[in-house]
């Protein structure tokens, strides 16, 4: 009686550890079975590098999207990462423990907060901000970034600290001992020695940027467009499929999930390129 | 680093004078302190905004119980929001605690099995939400006929958070000393009673802890659910009728435009919610490291 428990119980444990390779690929049956037909009919070429997306003339080209959701991943990047590390420092090297007890918490709230808070947060405030400083509508590309790079800070912020709080303290003690300010020791021995982990941190943040959907909705304007300047309305695959889903029927709904699958694509690339980097800063 | 801090216990006047012979550590340090400073006031701008601005509307008749064009009441997207996530909790923490403890207790070192479900539960967590949305839509909304429910909204919710339990639990369980088991088996217990009885007792804190950073993200999640759970405004009358959580209701209020001060008092509600779970899933993490 008791070895029948086990051995149900061991087989019960065994199943659910599979749930997740189940869930994996069942996501990739649907997603490309549903996708990948539509990207033959329109035509691997046409479909990718196509510049114009008219679904009433059924012509399905989504360049503009894939250069929308790099330029806005981009973008991202550059506002959120230069300012994630340089936080990350404050905290690991230069923070006193009381403030720490304060910042920590609030980097980790950063993470918490919905995306649809952030959108609308950016929606009256940054576009706002945006159009009185740069004139035009004020949803656009910059907007877009500012708001995801705001997103993409907490990821930075957590892998960068526990990249930085890895590397050995004598790297620290060696560079202060050659006369080195407390400044210098950090920045020029502990800080690259960290830098895989902080890659893998970026990574990170790269797939949080181009994955996020609804604040980028919100804020980017959403034109179906080649993007056409930093100050214009873009629109990024996220939100292609999201604004068009609810009423698209046959062919056009087959491109969506076409664009969700190049998405999938790009994510999972992401995925292996920080499974790599962050075995590399293991070792 | 206490050792170091007192070894380089500098005064003011120190400091002063070797930041004039390295400027550049001066510069150094003032980046990394406006950083931190910006992302900090950041939040404080956002968190406070928001609250000024939606607490006034917090009315009475917006928690009133029926919704209509109106009075956009968020009480039936609330109720939608509770079901939801307790049905995502229902099916993601059994199957993930489980998944976790086969991981841990039951799996022989280096079983390859194991490290196919590390790389695929990796791979889960860093899809977008969008994309559990679309697989949660072509799966339960029209593979299986459901159309828009709160039962196929839960489901893809409990994929999409499966990995993160299975995680914070793995590590809850590593964190159990084996003396503990080993003194379980030393007085005759099978590997099953050690592991309900005398592993998981002691991990629960930390697994909580996961747990309740899973309720956040279902709360505040929007992309998975527009095309799960649909955008109705109502309370469904069973689990397999459409309904909106409070996320999409305040997207689909900003979207329409009319009510936006609406929108800011639903934002106030979703920001204490998460404020709270942040606060509890935060307590209790201190309390496990205290242990």
């Amino acid at each position: 009686m008791k070895n029948i428990k086990e051995s149900v119980m061991h087989v019960v444990f065994l199943l659910s550890a599979c749930a997740s390779i189940l869930a994996v690929a069942m996501i990739c049956i649907f997603l490309f079975a549903n996708g990948v037909p539509a990207i033959g009919k329109i035509g691997v070429l046409d479909f990718l590098t196509g510049k114009t997306w008219k679904p009433g003339n059924n012509i399905y080209g989504i360049f503009p999207m894939i250069l929308g959701s790099i330029y806005v991943t981009a973008g991202a990047i550059l506002i959120g990462v230069p300012i994630g590390i340089l936080t990350a420092v404050y905290l690991s090297k230069f923070c006193p423990r009381m403030l720490y007890k304060v910042i920590k918490p609030a980097v980790d709230l950063l993470a918490g907060i919905p995306s649809v808070v952030y959108g609308f947060f950016g929606m009256v405030v940054i576009v706002p901000a945006m159009s009185f400083l740069f004139g035009g509508s004020g949803k656009s590309m910059a907007t877009a970034s500012v708001l995801l790079g705001i997103m993409i800070l907490p990821t930075i912020i957590g892998v960068s600290e526990s990249a930085i709080n890895a590397v050995p303290s004598s790297y620290y003690e060696g560079a202060l001992a050659l006369g080195a300010t407390h400044e210098r020791s950090v920045f020029f021995a502990t800080l690259p020695a960290a830098k895989s982990g902080i890659l893998a941190g970026v990574i990170l943040g790269v797939g949080r940027a181009i994955g996020e959907t609804m604040a980028v909705i919100m804020v980017a304007g959403n034109q179906a467009r080649m993007p056409k300047g930093l100050f214009e309305g873009v629109r990024t695959m996220t939100a292609n499929i999201v604004l068009e889903m609810g009423y698209a029927t046959d062919l056009h709904r087959e491109a969506l999930i076409a664009t969700a699958v190049v998405l999938f694509v790009f994510i999972l690339i992401i995925n292996l390129l920080f499974s790599l980097i962050s075995r590399k800063a293991e070792v | 680093m206490e050792g170091i801090v007192e070894i380089n216990r500098q005064t003011v006047v120190q400091k002063m004078k070797s930041y004039r012979r390295s400027p550049l550590s001066l510069l150094l340090y003032l980046l990394v302190t406006l950083s931190a400073l910006l992302t900090v006031l950041t939040l404080l701008f956002l968190i406070v905004y928001i609250l000024v601005k939606g607490i006034p509307y917090l009315t009475p008749e917006l928690f009133a119980w029926e919704y209509n064009s109106e009075n956009v009441s968020l009480t039936p997207a609330l109720v939608n929001t509770v079901m939801m996530t307790l049905l995502a909790l229902l099916v993601a923490v059994p199957l993930g605690i489980f998944a976790a403890i086969y991981l841990v207790e039951y799996a022989k070192r280096g079983n390859k099995l194991v490290s196919v479900v590390r790389v695929t539960a990796e791979t889960l967590s860093g899809i977008p939400s969008i994309v559990y949305g679309l697989f949660g839509f072509l799966f339960f909304a029209v593979k299986l006929k459901w159309s828009y429910t709160i039962m196929g909204g839960a489901l893809t919710l409990a994929i999409m958070i499966l990995p993160s339990i299975m995680r914070t639990t793995e590590e809850a369980l590593k964190a159990v000393p084996d003396s503990y088991r080993e003194g379980s088996f030393g007085l005759g217990a099978g590997r099953l009673r050690t592991v309900f009885q005398i592993v998981l007792p002691s991990a629960v804190p930390g697994i909580l802890a996961g747990v309740i950073l899973a309720i956040g993200r279902i709360v505040g999640e929007t992309a998975a659910l527009m095309y799960t759970a649909g955008t109705v405004a109502g309370i469904p009358s069973s689990l397999f009728g459409s309904g909106r959580t409070l996320a999409i209701h305040m997207y689909v209020l900003t979207n329409e435009g009319l009510h936006t001060n609406q929108s800011y008092a639903t934002a106030v509600v979703l920001l204490v919610v998460v404020i709270c779970i942040n606060a509890i899933s935060g307590f209790i993490a201190r309390q496990v490291e205290k242990r």
